[in-house]
């Protein structure tokens, strides 16, 4: 007779769980470490898309003073967008995501590392050069807080659900484009209220109900996006 | 009572319209090496990917040690041994850290053996240089070098001996000799006339049916 799969038994807690996290961490920041260009790319990217705005419209202090939280997030979010094509690619072209996929160690804490450490090769970076570009732009120091904040729980979340995106588009040719359009969409929530937060801590306004939302995408980001990560990794591989 | 280890029934599997495979079945017990033949683009590699689990793009079963593989994933992913087309070696990181992190990711092989290992495949000396300034065969011979690293009882290996030269070859066969003496079990393709006597099972993929 068949018997039924239980999990009811006490599961074995697996003593290289962290150890699995920080080696694929590792692991990950080593690759970036040895391919530093790609690091450079997203930072400069950055730093070009909101040198663009006072030289394209206006450099008029009052008025980049009022574009400045907008500005410095679509250029964190655009950032991050661009560097998300490469998270999964050269894993998928070598063969070692096949070995990822076949490994006996769960996929969600793999992801999750990867994820991680693509973050803190972009958004960290992205979130520390956010200040100077505030700088650039006038943003009024008061703001400052309210930027390095809002970015430090809104690009994590970018990175996750950008990281769906590049899963699902690994094993197509050219996913460049398609990323965007998927996921796009899904960044506008954090969009709008991480420019919100900096904009109300100019007008010195409460953040905290802006911060808290941003930490609730965060931590929902956090539980579901590597199940989903996953799942469409598997997708692309069985392709 | 021994059951085979991986048991194949009604695999059929269709790409681009066109059918690779329909109603094949075959088991595979410990101690037997078994090699998919078929002309180039007769489904090998897509089959090996199936057996491994990379593809679900087919109908039929697969069973792993008498349970239904889809409910087995776990112990079934702990007892294979992939070697793909592509060899799973980053270009940028070194031998050494190659099999580390291969290693990571599956917890039962002692990191203790990767340097005898990598001896064993002729890559002292060579451990920590990147692994893009190495040649193409000795780039699989990384790859290869998890052979002698996993305990894996299920070795599925997609053209092993591809870039690899002639001594390097007869060492892995005597390898899958060795492996299939000590009840594990090899699935492979190769264009090579593989000398493993008795162990070794045909199954083509161009002539559909038992062998």
């Amino acid at each position: 007779m068949n018997q039924p799969v239980s999990n009811a038994g006490v599961r074995p807690v697996n003593p290289g769980m962290a150890g699995l996290f920080w080696a694929v961490m590792k692991r990950d920041l080593m690759l970036a470490f040895r391919r530093r260009s790609d690091l450079l790319n997203p930072l400069i990217f950055f730093l070009m898309v909101a040198s663009l705005f006072p030289l394209g419209i206006s450099p008029e202090p009052t008025f980049l003073e009022q574009i400045a939280p907008g500005v410095v997030w679509v250029g964190a979010l655009l950032a991050t967008l661009l560097s998300m094509d490469s998270l999964f690619r050269s894993d998928f072209d070598d063969g070692t995501l096949e070995q990822t996929l076949l490994s006996p160690q769960p996929l969600f804490l793999v992801v999750l590392a990867k994820v991680l450490a693509h973050w803190a090769m972009t958004g960290l970076p992205l979130t520390l050069m956010a200040p100077l570009l505030g700088v650039m732009l006038f943003l009024p120091s008061e703001g400052m807080t309210g930027l390095m904040l809002s970015l430090l729980l809104g690009t994590p979340t970018l990175s996750l659900v950008g990281a769906i995106g590049a899963a699902l588009t690994v094993g197509l040719r050219k996913g460049g484009v398609l990323i965007s359009l998927l996921v796009l969409p899904l960044y506008i929530p954090v969009l709008i209220f991480g420019a919100g937060a900096v904009q109300a801590a100019v007008t010195g306004l409460p953040l905290g109900g802006y911060l808290s939302l941003l930490g609730a995408m965060l931590a929902l980001g956090v539980a579901l996006a590597p199940l989903a990560i996953a799942a469409a990794l598997r997708i692309s591989v069985s392709g | 009572m021994s059951e085979p280890l991986l048991e194949v029934k009604q695999l059929y599997c269709e790409r681009d319209d066109r059918v690779l495979f329909d109603n094949l079945n075959f088991s595979l017990n410990a101690g037997e090496v078994l090699q998919i033949e078929g002309a180039n683009g007769s489904g090998k590699t897509t089959l090996l990917r199936i057996l491994s689990g990379l593809t679900g793009n087919y109908e039929g079963d697969i069973f792993w040690r008498g349970e239904l593989r889809s409910h087995a994933r776990e112990s079934f992913n702990r007892s294979l041994l992939y070697f793909g087309h592509q060899p799973g070696v980053k270009a940028i990181l070194t031998p050494l850290e190659n099999l580390q992190w291969y290693a990571a990711m599956h917890p039962s092989i002692d990191a203790e053996r990767i340097m005898p290992a990598l001896e064993k495949v002729e890559l002292r000396g060579y451990e920590d240089v990147p692994c893009h300034t190495l040649s193409a065969g000795q780039n699989r011979r990384v790859s290869l070098a998890r052979l002698y690293l996993s305990d894996a009882p299920l070795w599925i290996l997609d053209e092993p001996f591809t870039a690899i030269d002639k001594q390097g070859v007869s060492q892995k066969e005597q390898l899958i000799q060795h492996h299939a003496d000590q009840g594990g079990a090899v699935i492979l393709t190769t264009h090579h006339e593989l000398s493993l006597g008795e162990r070794l099972r045909r199954i083509n993929l161009n002539q559909p049916g038992e062998t």
